[in-house]
């Protein structure tokens, strides 16, 4: 069958029905899939380009300085204020596409990190089982014995904050689920023939971990990074709207839908703009990972 | 059939992500199942034994952590105590006399044998009981997550089993639609658009505020319903992707189909032949969601004023009471590991076809 990939405590003794239909269903979609254009995932794809575009070239862009303060208070959007002013006179388009530097840097920085860790982690306890696995499932255990905002606010709580340290919490949160998922598809690659093979053929635990199951283990892991990814972006804002995230005079989004909300009645806009963009950012986020996914087949939710 | 087995399915898991789910049940290989396994009774008591075990080194070890995050952050105890303008001497002797010059694993001990006996400290600020602070808030966040939780089921049980009965259909698409909108939109932005639209617009209810039940019910409700509506989104997404797609799946397996056959109504087989096979997946999510309801309360009570354990942590953090932070912490943390291990040890009390390890 096609779903070989599939080690996860799955699979095995369903029989009847499902099992004999099972085959045809899998044979029949990605066909169907591939002739229809993904046009969630590219209209998702565009807008995450364009958003780190944005970010990255944030300095080169012609717009007032974020923190620069003007003399129009919370106005509608206009010429010189393309999103209109803050309660403070501040450009909002500027505010949000600076905000956005920090959402990136945490989808992208965080992720990655997390991604790196959670896959040694994983890969290692896959492959050598025993008391290395033991001890690194413990690990990870203990990382999820706490609620996760809790998590992340004790984190921010001992270290200061400031943009590595959300980062590097953010990262903690996120290693979890890449290592179950790494340590799923290591278990069940390691039983493939290919991997006997280059045993048989002398290689070394580091050589067939990095050159046979590394890459057969990243497909599904890089799925899931971006669910992980829009994970992170709204941890990212919970914390920044609870004050507890980038220090206020940067701006953040979700630093900005908490100014916001205190003139909620008035200048309902100053919420609406970043809840706008994070919206979206998620979404496209969510789509581009369920596209992902369905691509690489269901390994990937182990 | 695999969603039974396996909590994290790929519909659960874009949400699932943000939590930790399968904090263990047993550690034991597959293989050895067969050899010592003569009655099913070792077998489960060998379960109940490995994961105490585990749920002991991970007591342990959150303490440890609860009790190492008080001494990362500045400040000490007795700065709080002691005028802003005593003399090291001073300083040197109250330390002395709070065992702060002891090795950290004496301290470590004491603390430990405090907070067992219910003394968390007393804050830096107030100088209020730590525990008693906790009690006083806890009620109102308990009483918000429990209905949350009451009512992300009654809203997504009855679509989900719909959905799953005509693919495709109105209730099916709508609901698909709902799902992945909700999903997109964190629960602090969903809490503010509900305010605006519920409580600015249309002037339906109250913005902010709590009214304690004994003195107006009518208000206690009104003041409820957006902060569980906020509360439960969330959680919708994740009951109703995960059941749709169990319940398809149970559809199509043969019980389901001789049901049929013998002619049995629809909502019979729906109910006592499909749902009741499929609720349990609902179960193996649990661990998630209370996690999930844990953080979602800080946010929701921050949102909406609420005077919840959220509002003493957030407020403990702005004025930098690390005890209170710290007890918090401790406590949420604690009944987080419970609940899981509870949750965990179930599954095969309620599922006997249930015999999978499920390491992490």
């Amino acid at each position: 069958m096609v779903t070989s990939l599939d080690g996860g405590p799955g699979g095995g003794q369903g029989g009847g029905l499902v099992a004999t239909m099972a085959p045809t269903a899998v044979a029949v979609s990605p066909r169907r899939r591939r002739r229809k254009w993904p046009i969630g995932a590219l209209l998702g794809a565009t807008w995450l380009v364009v958003v780190i575009l944005a970010a990255l070239f944030a300095q080169a862009l012609p717009l007032p300085r974020p923190e620069a303060l003007s003399n129009s208070f919370a106005a509608m959007p206009s010429w010189d204020h393309l999103l209109g002013t803050d309660a403070l006179g501040r450009d909002v388009l500027s505010r949000i596409v600076f905000g956005a530097r920090v959402s990136m840097a945490v989808a992208v920085g965080a992720t990655s990190l997390s991604l790196i860790i959670g896959v040694t982690v994983g890969m290692l306890s896959g492959f050598f089982r025993g008391a290395t696995d033991s001890g690194l499932s413990l690990f990870v255990n203990f990382m999820l014995s706490f609620p996760p905002l809790i998590f992340l606010i004790a984190v921010v709580t001992a270290l200061q904050p400031s943009i590595l340290t959300l980062v590097v919490a953010l990262a903690l949160l996120g290693i979890p689920n890449f290592a179950r998922v790494a340590r799923a598809n290591t278990i069940a690659l390691a039983d493939r023939e290919f991997v006997t093979a280059a045993r048989a053929l002398g290689a070394s635990p580091v050589r067939i971990l990095l050159k046979e199951l590394l890459p057969n283990v990243m497909l599904p892991v890089l799925s899931l990074a971006l669910v992980v990814m829009a994970t992170l972006v709204v941890a990212e804002g919970t914390l920044s709207f609870l004050g507890l995230g980038i220090p206020p005079p940067a701006p953040s989004w979700g630093g900005m839908l908490a100014a916001g909300r205190d003139a909620l009645r008035t200048e309902p806009q100053l919420v609406l703009v970043p809840a706008f963009f994070f919206f979206f950012t998620v979404l496209a986020f969510n789509t581009l990972g369920d596209w992902a996914r369905s691509r690489v087949g269901r390994s990937s939710s182990i | 059939m695999t969603k039974t087995r396996n909590p994290a399915t790929a519909e659960a898991s874009p949400v699932a992500t943000s939590g930790g789910s399968d904090v263990a049940t047993e550690e034991v290989p597959r293989r050895q199942a067969g050899s010592w396994a003569s009655t099913l009774g070792a077998r489960r008591v060998r379960r109940w034994l490995a994961s105490l075990g585990r749920l002991v080194l991970l007591l342990f070890l959150v303490t440890a952590a609860a009790f190492l995050l008080l001494q990362l952050t500045p400040g000490s105890p007795v700065d709080s105590i002691l005028p802003p303008d005593a003399t090291p001497a001073q300083i040197a002797s109250a330390r002395e006399q709070f065992g702060l010059n002891d090795p950290l694993a004496v301290q470590y001990v004491h603390w430990l044998g405090n907070v067992v006996t219910g003394d968390l400290g007393r804050s830096y600020r107030t100088r209020q009981d730590v525990l008693g602070m906790i009690a006083e808030a806890a009620p109102v966040s308990l009483e918000i997550a429990t209905l949350a939780l009451l009512t992300a089921l009654l809203l997504s049980v009855p679509v989900a089993v719909w959905a799953a009965y005509r693919p495709g259909g109105l209730v099916d698409r709508v609901s698909t639609f709902v799902t992945s909108a909700t999903l997109a939109t964190p629960a602090f932005v969903l809490g503010i658009l509900l305010v605006f639209a519920f409580g600015v617009k249309l002037e339906w209810l109250p913005i902010l505020g709590w009214v304690p039940f004994t003195k107006n019910p009518a208000a206690h409700v009104e003041h409820l319903v957006l902060p569980v509506l906020t509360l439960a989104l969330g959680e919708c997404v994740l009951f109703t992707r995960l059941l749709k797609g169990d319940m398809m799946a149970t559809l199509q397996q043969d019980h389901v189909l001789s049901a049929r056959a013998r002619g049995l109504p629809t909502w019979r087989i729906l109910t006592k032949h499909a749902l009741r096979q499929s609720s349990f997946s609902l179960v193996t999510v649990m661990g998630v969601v209370v996690g999930r309801l844990i953080g979602g309360t800080v946010l929701v009570e921050s949102i909406f004023s609420l005077p919840g354990m959220g509002t003493v942590l957030i407020g403990a953090i702005s004025s930098r009471d690390y005890i209170v932070i710290q007890a918090i912490v401790l406590l949420t943390a604690l009944l987080y590991l419970v609940l899981n291990t509870l949750v965990d040890l179930s599954y095969p009390l309620l599922d006997p076809r249930v015999r999978k390890e499920r390491t992490w």
